[in-house]
């Protein structure tokens, strides 16, 4: 991490040694990144819609943590929380903690939030034409971090910019620097978004569906980058993502979300080689594989819920092969299976051996 | 780009050329004989009428007339009017005038128009939108002279804040006709800016902007606002040949000699050449604007630099 | 794209956008128009100015519904001690020729409304012919309507008017026979058509561009639709949106601009009632007699205002960005 082209460039109310974010000391001992029962209201003219309701995660250095769901499901809510960069009417964090580093953001003033986005945590969005600014050149834009947090010079942070984009790879920097969003393809864009999160080398960086706007050779590209960047830094990545696939890629840990809720966590290999959820089971199932080849596809039956009239109860319980009368009623709170594997189903170990059997 | 410019530039042409050919064939097609009132109740002998005939070519066929009027004005010449006196010298004496007008009404409605837009988008659903909302319909409603009667009644004559009419006292009696003149124009900018920076306040890109960690104020004044000015500086562009073009109204309720009213009477007075000059002037200034515009907004937008 | 099968099936808001409203677009635009209605139902700025609107329709075709008095019944004589202002006997007070002046405003409308709406439908229907035109067969003919639009916009329009007036007005009695009492009827409207009709070629050859351009019309084309019932079914619906919003706005610019002309005095001409000529009284004799500018101002002001509220009304409510 010495060796980084950007080490040095970090916001200067950080001193590497004893850590403070925006005045406040750094827990040590504690996970880079802890969301804890967080609760986000929207207020829509359709009425209100519980978006995150009571959702917890950790990150820790050097892993990476999917957040697997359906659009709708509130994964990209959650990060926005994070951030900090909700809308706040209509939003609303009605309840919980994220923690950074053991500092509580929700309720840090906004002046130093500010210096916590984009030096310690980043994140990066999906279509990256849309999240870049169309009227400024990539090397302004990826500068800007710099002239922003540590106030270099113009020339300097074009500097630092040609060294990111070599460092993401992109070919020919120095003559590309000046050029615009649009005249780059797909994948190098996202590379720029990626080498603009990563200027002031954060602890976290949040990848919001980086890949699903791109073609499959290229998204393989961008995970690869994304992975290898991660092992040279040490930082923690948090990826979300509703392509079963891609998590196999790279992840090392697994959140698994629907309505709002999380249904079950676990280690990559534990979640898909053992589900304990029957949404994650009826999703493992139903990727076609090719020793399936001629047979019907194996869909969970129904569909994502309206987000206005949640299902009672848990609310997967209407497409659910082992629903009960319990499952209408009660709300299952994620239960303790082992160290970091929870699942949020009263019949876990049913799940379990029909898995075994299938 | 200047391929792009050049290609433009030919266009022009053409429609430059068909603009003033209309206009000399409307204009030179008016009924009555200019001659017979050139001379009003003389009867001028047949030399006199011949050498006049000559001196303006009226007996050439109509299309010839056209082209030699043409070429004398690439060369300076926009011909007499019936006394004698050179459009030329009417033109530099009534042209400032019009612009100094119009570039009153410029100044005003950029900076009252794009600060009240910007405050509206992002007041938006405040009572300083509803303001800017409500009052810029209402200026583009009411009609411009009865905005003007109503400016001069109020302010000028009741008031006694401005001069009431006529271009007299120097950079004062420009103020109140410059802001009637500028209101319509005003209004669209407000809007036009309000609507582009509320458009652009939902864009993605603003989202990535905070996230990077910097203060709303930049967020809004360099990413969104640099993407919000690009439809209004292009209107801006336009406007200023507009706002020559169309200072008639305003120029005739506050009695100010510029262009529009010397076309008018030239117009009374079938004084040809005046008219057809003056125009010629105009629509110039409207081709010259339009490649502004043109250059403006390859500037202005990265995105359409090599169309 | 993503192997996650029928189980991922996305929500809502994705699948609606990856997919392009557009394709639900086409057999909805009759739906569009009733999702509108529903909207401008309940929407004041809708509600109170088509309600003006109608009001000044009502007092143009039977002005008689708002007054019982002739408004040509004129006494010179009543004006001799100074223009009477309002009172009860008569509410906006007499004018200049001592004619009843709450009536003459109320006749008034009769011309804007008239001027207003021929001169729009005649420039809609020019322009929805060139338009199309241009839009459909591209290529020499798009070039040449749109080397002519340029053309007309590089005149400048109210001086354009004034010229046009001046020079060819009396030439176009003998021409147009429906030209009420001499008073400038047929010049001023077809003017203001001549004026008018570029910017809204211009509007509809865009629309049916971008509508040509869409996805469903391809979708339709390869369903085996043919030509004309792409054009009637997909494209005319979406593409004639954006130009009746730009119709009704153009209603009350024609308005403001017939009474521009009648107030620079090329217009209109007496006996005409009409606003534009009322407010053409000298300033002097109106800085005596305020009422005289204020009442044609305000109705006038309204008419405008009505019009242009109820377009933007109308765009709101037919856009399906702003939903």
């Amino acid at each position: 991490m010495v060796d980084s082209p950007r080490s040095g460039a970090r916001a200067s109310s950080v001193v590497v040694g004893s850590e403070n974010v925006g005045g406040h000391p750094v827990d040590p001992q504690a996970p880079l990144l802890a969301v804890e029962d967080l609760v986000v209201e929207f207020n829509t003219p359709g009425g209100l819609i519980r978006a995150n309701d009571g959702i917890s995660y950790t990150v820790n250095r050097g892993e990476t943590l999917a957040i697997l769901g359906e659009s709708g499901s509130g994964k990209s809510v959650s990060a926005q929380a994070v951030m900090g960069i909700l809308d706040i009417p209509p939003a609303r964090i009605a309840g919980g903690s994220v923690r950074y580093r053991g500092v509580e953001l929700l309720t840090l003033p906004d002046d130093e939030m500010r210096e916590v986005r984009g030096a310690h945590i980043a994140m990066i969005f999906q279509d990256a034409l849309t999240a870049l600014n169309p009227v400024f050149s990539v090397g302004w834009q990826i500068g800007e971090m710099f002239r922003l947090h540590t106030g270099t010079s113009k020339a300097e942070a074009e500097k630092k910019a040609i060294e990111l984009m070599d460092m993401v790879r992109i070919p020919s920097a120095r003559e590309r620097v000046d050029s615009y969003p649009h005249e780059f393809s797909g994948g190098m864009r996202q590379r720029v978004m990626i080498a603009m999160a990563l200027a002031l080398d954060p602890e976290v960086l949040i990848a919001d569906e980086p890949t699903t706007a791109l073609d499959v050779t290229v998204q393989a590209q961008i995970m690869a980058l994304l992975d290898d960047l991660q092992q040279q830094s040490g930082m923690g990545l948090i990826l979300i993502t509703h392509d079963l696939g891609v998590v196999a890629e790279v992840a090392d840990r697994v959140t698994i979300m629907y309505a709002g809720r999380i249904a079950e966590t676990g280690t990559l290999d534990e979640v898909y080689a053992n589900p304990r959820h029957p949404y994650t089971l009826g999703l493992m199932q139903s990727v076609p594989r090719t020793d399936q080849k001629g047979m019907r596809l194996d869909p969970i039956k129904g569909s994502p819920p309206d987000m206005l009239h949640v299902p009672s109860g848990c609310a997967f319980h209407p497409r659910c092969p082992l629903v009960r009368e319990r499952c209408r009623n009660e709300i299952p709170a994620p239960q303790v299976l082992g160290t970091g594997r929870t699942s949020a189903c009263f019949y876990h170990d049913e799940v379990g051996a029909r898995a075994a059997s299938a | 780009m200047g391929k792009y410019l050049l290609r433009r530039l030919l266009q022009m042409i053409p429609v430059f050329l068909f603009a003033t050919f209309l206009i000399y064939a409307m204009v030179f097609l008016m009924p009555g004989d200019p001659i017979r009132a050139l001379f009003g109740e003389r009867s001028p002998s047949a030399s006199s009428i011949a050498a006049i005939r000559d001196r303006y070519n009226l007996d050439d066929p109509f299309f010839v007339q056209y082209v030699k009027y043409m070429l004398g004005v690439l060369t300076g010449d926009f011909g007499t009017d019936f006394r004698g006196r050179a459009v030329t010298d009417i033109m530099t004496q009534k042209i400032p005038i019009t612009v100094r007008l119009a570039i009153v009404a410029f100044t005003m409605e950029v900076l009252i128009g794009i600060i009240a837009g910007i405050l509206a988008a992002v007041r938006k659903g405040r009572f300083i939108d509803n303001l800017v909302l409500v009052s810029t319909i209402s200026v583009i409603s009411i009609p411009i002279f009865v905005i003007g009667y109503m400016a001069q009644l109020g302010l000028a004559v009741e008031m006694g804040w401005f001069p009431v009419a006529g271009v007299t006292e120097g950079f004062r009696s420009y103020l109140l006709p410059g802001f009637v003149l500028g209101s319509v124009s005003l209004a669209y900018v407000a809007r036009l800016t309000r609507t582009s920076l509320v458009e652009n306040l939902r864009a993605d890109y603003v989202r990535t902007a905070t996230s990077k960690g910097m203060l709303r104020r930049r967020v809004i004044g360099v990413h969104a606002l640099r993407n919000s000015m690009i439809p209004v500086v292009t209107f801006l562009a336009f406007d200023i040949g507009s706002l020559i073009s169309g200072a008639i109204i305003t120029e005739t309720v506050f009695n100010i000699p510029g262009i529009g009213r010397a076309v008018f009477d030239a117009v009374l007075q079938q004084e040809g050449s005046v008219v057809v000059g003056l125009i010629t002037f105009l629509v110039t200034v409207y081709v010259v604007s339009n490649l502004l515009v043109d250059l403006l907004y390859g500037v202005l937008d990265p995105r359409i630099r090599y169309e | 794209m993503s192997d996650q099968g029928a189980a991922g099936q996305h929500m809502h808001e994705d699948a609606v956008e990856v997919i392009g409203g557009e394709t639900i677009q086409a057999g909805r635009a009759a739906s569009l128009w009733s999702d509108a209605w529903k909207q401008l139902r309940r929407n004041p700025m809708f509600l109170v100015p088509a309600g003006l609107v109608l009001l000044l329709m009502v007092m143009a075709a039977f002005p008689g519904l708002f007054t019982s008095i002739d408004p040509r019944s004129c006494t010179l004589s009543d004006t001799l001690g100074g223009i009477p202002r309002p009172s009860a006997d008569h509410w906006f007070g007499l004018d200049v020729q001592g004619c009843d002046y709450y009536s003459r405003v109320i006749y008034g409308a009769r011309v804007s409304v008239f001027i207003g709406i021929s001169v729009t439908v005649f420039a809609l229907a020019i322009a929805i012919v060139l338009g199309s035109v241009a839009a459909f067969y591209g290529g020499w003919i798009d070039s040449l309507i749109s080397r002519l639009t340029d053309v007309w916009f590089a005149i400048p329009t109210i001086l354009g008017a004034i010229v046009i007036l001046t020079t060819l007005g009396d030439r176009v009695v003998p021409i147009v026979h429906w030209q009420v009492k001499r008073q400038g009827f047929a010049q001023v409207v077809l003017v203001l058509i001549v004026l008018g009709w570029p910017q809204m070629t211009r509007l509809v050859r865009s629309s049916v561009l971008q509508a040509k351009e869409a996805d469903y019309v391809d979708a339709a084309r390869v369903l085996g639709a043919s030509d004309r019932r792409i054009i009637l079914r997909h494209i005319l619906p979406n593409a004639i949106t954006p130009v009746i919003v730009y119709s009704t706005i153009t209603v009350g610019i024609i308005i403001a601009a017939e009474a521009a002309l009648s107030f620079l005095g090329v217009g209109l001409r007496l006996p005409s009632i009409s606003w534009g000529i009322q407010l053409s009284i000298q300033p002097g004799i109106i800085r005596q007699n305020p009422h005289l500018a204020m009442f044609p101002g305000v109705f006038l002001s309204v008419a405008v205002f009505s019009f242009i509220l109820l377009g933007d009304a109308l765009r709101d409510a037919l856009d399906p960005k702003l939903r």
